[in-house]
């Protein structure tokens, strides 16, 4: 009744191509962004922001690499957590050694010494396919944390083994380092990941996420018909990789504020690809769902018993937590093998009908 | 330039053959530690060769298994029994996970089966805690771990054990699958879950025993890890020290699981001990997927694993 | 297709629910303490005494004493399962609950690596007693940061000088193979610096040998051990890498008594998978072993006999269960050394921060407590907020940990300067300056 399309027109191309046609979505989308942007940091608390709202939305520019690489291009990827210690450590390295860049360049930097270092260990998928690439790509995981730890220089040379994020302003408000405040470093992620989403999107609606997916869904035809496997699986796992490396950056930078390499081991790998996979793969919007679902439960499932009135010791808290984690992802395949992005999907189409049943 | 290609080839090898017998207990260490990853990595062929799942709970159903076992010889009961209780104890989870995770998943991709897996892991790690508790506990079936002497080299006698059992049980894998009719049956299953079913192979049974089997399995791999470690949360990590291994012999393949894991341990404890030093050390881990990972190259389906033929 | 509808009213009760977060009440006449600890996941076995032995001791003082000078004192725990983003996650919900958290202890090195550059901006004390960032230890650079009674630094010296003590005199060590067996990460790492340095002034051979996380197969470690055939071997290990290395050590029958395992590396969830092979096996502590304490007499009566304790009876007296009771003793001396200035009041942070600075613990008050004996007297000053305090060497036996040695004191000669370097080097990353401390009380 709301939502129906019935008397919008359209006169262009252009209109006809847009990524919101429904006038409808539009003014949702719009709607969002400015409570996103305007309501959210006067409205939420620090610990929603820091604890909540920021991981969110790094770890969902780093679901949106990987379902880049693994939703479009059908490539297996275990090697996030290794991707974005990349990141995260060149970022260091530029902005230590050249203090004068802005931050956003250094993000940017770094993402592309990631897409060099991604491109690099993508070089296996062309010979291997599957679950055996995704096991190859834990070596590029293990290396990479690896290496972070041993070379003292990528640290420089700090006795605790650790990189701190330096304090860096961009037009004279902190952004990083201590000073920075939570609302601050909210938008600068909100911003980046805004605009990563923008460039995603048009990525997997041109040619090459189309080249992207006719990879993943018949490879052999798609060589056939001219679709160059050796560019499209490269340039999949470069792009991804700098969007890893981009969200690596950050989550030092505007989240922890420091790490060592264990924030980047294999566990990080497996909640991205979780992310992805929850969240629907081959869909952007999927991303963005994923994160949102692997960060939020267990903050949900951890407050819980608190807003229960019950007291429960916090290791029984945790055990149950953990297991009712679990029985929701099965819960959510079984329900929707396709991702929450398709139930999304689903619900919108019902809200075109409602009130009607079809 | 020269010292460094010195250092990184001539050296190491001149190493190697000054000390033989050294080598020759750097070679048999590596041997019996493949051996130990090879126990896990046959669950994860089990259940990929059977019902096409590749089961990342793997790991945590080691832990799970020998949790049980210690936690009930904890309470008192002796061995024999205990092992049997844990058997039965594996078995019920197989029925749960058959009807609750399996049934509904049937015949979809890969992917979602193996995320299905990924959320039994994180079920499985907080009920195995909740029921057991979180401490270290020993496990003690009776193997000593001390060494003896032979020809000079240092000889383990609990990774002896390991090892001996290790080859058993793939003997009887082998047999199994090849021989009997239910192998037949679940290699017909790994191939395509509805034409199994549209002759007739009674789908559900079949899952229950494979995934019995691989909790068999699970419980051997639990024991013989447990007992080098004691039995607490870490055990489930070592499913990773696997996953090369499988990836080395091939998805599909029990024998591969077995060359795969001989050759993971000895390269892996050969570049630590050698090459290691050179580099700062603690190279092990990632060197083990490098290594697999330039088999795959020269065979993209693992050294003993299916040819996947593809067709436009 | 119900199952598909549970979903969606479950997916929309979340969103519901969700912005209701617990907020925060605050009562008079009370001190709010939060306590981070992991009682599940990896680590397990040595989070669960720790937390313990802090729980216990704190509820012990509300119960007999009715808290510090007729202060209460709220205890929460908080599970961050020794992940990073989790301790973040505790630190963000707790700091502001119930008036005001009054000080962190992280019991992580992570943990802690997050909340140093957040302590200085919320104005709260982060304790990490005998872990975390080394370099903190000048407080002049990190005034809101403690890490007494000692930290890694010095513990490698002290390790070193008790090593010499064995060999006759630190002369004897020239020539002497030292291996030292470390965790593959920052914590690990720590001593290295050190123990090179005192490789180069005393003359023995040091070895590196690094284990990779978890540390679940370490025979290619030990076969390099064997090969090198050391006198000591000195471990800075964690988590299932410190069962392993004493079963291997056992195994490979290298003599337990020349190993010695740093503070973390020595405690009986290390130990108890050996069996009897890890007889002999020495530790270093920061604190006696065992519950013969008045202490502890007292937590059986007021905690235990009356049903508050969380953990089991058997378990008191544990190596890391004291050592949660030192963390919590450090901590209520220093809020009573805070209220002793200020009033028997609830304090505030910067006064809390007053009495971490100059806390100052003597055997006399130690005697007072009813631990005497139990740890050594420290005193914090404005540099100083390590306190360069001794260690202790423990044996096991097989049953329990003895006490082998007398206080062994660090070599403040070496580490101290290393340690200012650091200081200013972190320092001047997060953009800190340096305190005048002569300008100060």
């Amino acid at each position: 009744m709301i939502y129906r399309e019935a008397g919008q027109f359209k006169s262009t191309y252009a209109a006809d191509q847009a990524v919101f046609p429904i006038r409808q979505d539009r003014i949702i989308g719009g709607l969002a962004l400015v409570a996103a942007v305007v309501a959210l940091p006067l409205v939420a608390d620090e610990y929603w922001l820091q604890a909540v709202l920021i991981p969110f939305l790094i770890y969902s520019l780093a679901a949106l690499g990987l379902n880049l690489l693994t939703g479009y291009a059908g490539q297996v990827s275990l090697g996030t957590g290794g991707f974005m210690a990349v990141g995260a450590y060149s970022a260091f390295k530029l902005s230590s050694a050249f203090p004068w860049l802005s931050i956003i360049i250094v993000f940017l930097l770094a993402g592309l010494v990631t897409a060099l270092v991604g491109l690099a260990f993508g070089i296996p998928s062309l010979r291997i396919k599957g679950f055996y690439l995704a096991v190859a790509t834990l070596a590029a995981q293990f290396f990479l944390v690896w290496l972070f730890n041993k070379v003292a220089w990528f640290t420089d040379y700090a006795s605790s083994g650790t990189i701190t994020a330096p304090p860096r302003t961009v037009l004279g408000v902190m952004v990083t380092g201590p000073e920075a405040t939570a609302p601050v470093r909210y938008l600068a992620a909100l911003a980046m990941v805004a605009l990563f989403a923008v460039i995603a999107k048009n990525l997997v609606r041109g040619r090459v996420g189309r080249s992207w997916m006719a990879i993943r869904d018949r490879d052999i035809a798609a060589e056939i018909i001219g679709v160059r496997p050796l560019r499209t699986k490269l340039l999949a796992f470069s792009i991804s990789s700098f969007f890893c490396g981009v969200a690596g950056a950050e989550y030092v930078f505007l989240y922890l504020g420091s790490a060592e390499t264990l924030a980047f081991d294999i566990n990080v790998s497996f909640l991205v690809l979780f992310m992805v996979i929850i969240g629907g793969l081959g869909s952007i919007l999927g991303s963005f769902l994923g994160a949102a679902f692997i960060v939020m439960v267990p903050i949900f499932l951890t407050n819980m018993p608190h807003l229960l009135g019950v007291a429960m010791p916090v290791a029984l808290q945790k055990q149950i937590e953990l297991m009712v984690f679990g029985g929701l992802i099965v819960l959510f395949l079984i329900v929707e093998p396709n991702g929450l992005a398709r139930l999304w999907q689903i619900g919108k189409e019902k809200l075109r009908l409602w009130p009607f049943p079809y | 330039m020269l010292d460094l290609l010195y250092a990184v080839v001539v050296g190491p090898v001149k190493d190697m053959v000054g000390a033989p017998t050294f080598l020759a207990e750097v070679v048999i260490g590596g041997l019996a530690a493949g051996l130990m990853y090879s126990l896990v990595a046959l669950g994860f062929v089990l259940i990929y060769k059977a019902s096409g799942v590749f089961n990342f709970a793997q790991g945590v159903m080691v832990l799970f298994a020998a949790l049980t076992l210690v936690g009930l010889m904890e309470r008192g009961v002796p061995l024999v029994p205990a092992l049997a209780l844990t058997m039965l104890v594996m078995v019920a989870l197989a029925f749960a996970i058959e009807r609750v995770v399996l049934r509904p998943l049937v015949n979809q991709e890969q992917i979602i089966l193996f995320m299905a897996t990924i959320g039994l892991n994180f079920f499985l790690e907080g009920f195995g805690e909740l029921a057991w508790g979180s401490n270290v506990k020993k496990l003690d079936v009776g193997i000593p771990d001390s060494s003896f002497m032979v020809w000079g080299i240092q000889i383990n006698r609990l990774e002896m054990t390991a090892a001996l059992t290790a080859a058993v049980l793939v003997a009887v894998m082998a047999v199994f699958f090849q021989r009997t009719r239910i192998g037949r049956a679940l290699r017909a299953v790994a191939d395509d879950h509805e034409a199994a079913l549209s002759i007739g192979i009674p789908l559900n049974t079949i899952w229950i025993v494979v995934w019995s089997v691989a909790g068999l399995v699970a419980i051997v791999a639990g024991i013989m890890w447990g007992a080098k470690s004691g039995v607490q949360f870490s055990l489930s990590l070592i499913a990773l020290k696997a996953l090369p291994v499988l990836i080395l012999g091939g998805f599909t393949s029990v024998p591969g699981a077995i060359v795969g894991g001989l050759i993971i341990g000895v390269g892996e404890k050969i570049a630590e001990v050698y090459w290691g030093p050179l580099v700062g050390g603690a190279i092990e881990n990632w060197f083990a997927y490098v290594l697999a990972l330039a088999f795959l190259l020269v065979r993209p389906q693992g050294l003993f694993g299916e040819k996947i033929i593809e067709r436009v | 297709m119900t199952l598909r509808r549970v979903m969606f009213v479950l997916l929309a009760l979340s969103i519901v629910a969700l912005p209701m977060g617990g907020r925060a009440w605050a009562q008079a006449k009370e001190m709010f303490v939060p306590s981070l600890v992991y009682r599940t996941g990896p680590y397990a076995p040595s989070g669960v005494p720790f937390a313990n032995g802090m729980w216990d001791y704190l509820t012990m003082l509300n119960e007999r004493d009715g808290g510090i000078n007729g202060v209460k004192l709220v205890v929460e725990e908080c599970e961050t399962q020794y992940d990073t983003k989790q301790g973040v996650e505790c630190y963000e919900r707790l700091k502001g609950k119930n008036g005001g958290a009054m000080a962190f202890n992280p019991l992580s090195t992570g943990i802690t690596y997050q909340l140093i550059p957040k302590a200085a901006v919320d104005k709260v004390v982060v304790h990490s007693m005998g872990y975390g960032m080394t370099a903190a230890s000048d407080g002049r650079w990190f005034p809101w940061v403690f890490t007494f009674p000692t930290t890694y630094w010095s513990q490698a010296s002290s390790v070193i000088r008790y090593i010499g003590q064995q060999e006759g005199g630190l002369e004897k060590l020239k020539g002497k193979k030292i291996v030292h067996i470390y965790h593959n990460s920052p914590y690990g790492k720590e001593a290295n610096p050190t123990l090179e340095e005192l490789a180069r002034k005393y003359g023995f051979e040091l070895t590196l040998l690094a284990v990779d996380h978890p540390g679940q197969e370490q025979k290619a470690t030990w076969l390099q051990v064997r090969r090198i055939n050391p006198a000591w071997i000195y471990m800075s290990g964690w988590g299932v890498m410190n069962q392993v290395a004493v079963k291997e050590a056992a195994s490979v029958n290298f003599p337990m008594d020349h190993f010695i395992g740093n503070w973390w590396s020595a405690s009986e969830a290390d130990v108890i998978p050996a069996g009897d092979g890890a007889k002999g096996y020495k530790g270093a502590t920061l604190h006696a072993p065992g519950a013969s304490f008045k202490v502890h007499a007292d937590i059986v009566k007021y905690v235990y006999d009356k049903g508050k304790n969380i953990g089991p009876k058997d378990k008191i007296g544990e190596a890391l269960y004291n050592r949660g009771v030192t963390n919590a003793m450090y901590m209520t001396e220093a809020f009573r050394t805070a209220m002793a200035k200020y009033g028997n009041k609830p304090l505030t942070t910067e006064q809390v921060r007053w009495g971490y600075e100059h806390f100052n613990l003597t055997d006399a008050r130690l005697d007072q407590i009813g631990l005497k004996g139990f740890t050594h007297p420290v005193k914090v000053t404005c540099e100083d907020h390590e306190g360069n305090g001794p260690v202790l060497i423990q044996q096991w036996d097989g049953k329990k940990w003895n006490v082998v040695s007398e206080w062994v004191q660090p070599m403040r000669e070496v580490v101290r300067p290393k340690l200012e370097t650091a200081a200013v080097e972190e320092g001047k990353k997060l953009g800190y300056t340096m305190r005048d401390c002569s300008k100060e009380n």
